[in-house]
């Protein structure tokens, strides 16, 4: 598994082939590759510059270790990649990819899905969206994305 | 004992890390003496329900002993992903 948590960007296309080069070479007979990329999305009211995103160093790292040794448990996974960028991203960016491989393909979606609805609640990423005029509001955690995780029971 | 404040708690406390000395047996007492100090902590502090605690970086809750820790950190629930 690797884990990346940093300000730069990535590049979507290397990374999976990178994945996928990874996987087809170690052996684990893998029939599925399912890969997810978050992308900062404009504020409804379309007033939004910019995502301003904050984490805990240290935390950030162990956290979405805890998750994906825990999607590694629970599904019969081949190799797990998850990359969290943080910083100061605009509309459009890409914000985070999930790349899962397994043997078949529901394993892989479902151990995608887990990933991504862990990440949301139990990752110590905070968002702040900035508008024009300089202000800031901090995006609020909803209940639906705490309620996602019971399904997972 | 190192506490570390993130998103709007950071901003309302004014200060992103601190060093404290403290006696507290638990989060929970930790977080009066805390609010006791300054009306800035107090409304940062104010409704628990919408905070999250981390002990030495695995979450918590506001009863979890202060025993052998060595930073607790106070946040926002989180909005990654």
């Amino acid at each position: 598994m690797r884990i990346a948590v940093q300000e730069a960007t990535f590049d979507l296309g290397e990374e999976s082939q990178r994945f996928a080069a990874d996987v087809a070479t170690s052996g684990a007979n893998a029939g599925a590759i399912v890969t997810f990329t978050g992308v900062v999305r404009g504020s409804d009211s379309g007033d939004m510059v910019a995502m301003e995103i904050e984490h805990y160093p240290g935390m950030t790292e162990r956290a979405i270790g805890q998750i994906t040794e825990e999607a590694l448990r629970r599904w019969s996974l081949a190799d797990a990649l998850v990359i969290h960028r943080h910083g100061r991203l605009v509309p459009g960016e890409q914000i985070m990819m999930v790349a899962t491989a397994a043997r078949h393909r529901s394993d892989a979606f479902e151990a995608a899905e887990y990933l991504m609805d862990y990440l949301k609640s139990r990752a110590p990423f905070w968002k702040k969206e900035l508008t024009q005029d300089g202000s800031g509001n901090w995006v609020e955690a909803k209940d639906s994305d705490e309620d996602a995780l019971t399904r997972w029971d | 004992m190192d506490i570390l404040y993130f998103a709007w708690v950071r901003e309302r406390i004014g200060l992103p890390k601190e060093k404290i000395e403290t006696t507290a047996g638990t989060v929970r007492e930790l977080v009066g003496e805390l609010s006791a100090r300054d009306p800035r902590y107090a409304a940062a502090f104010a409704d628990l329900s919408a905070l999250r605690v981390a002990l030495d970086q695995d979450l918590s809750d506001f009863d979890a002993s202060l025993e052998g820790v060595r930073e607790v950190a106070f946040f926002p629930p989180m909005t990654g992903g």
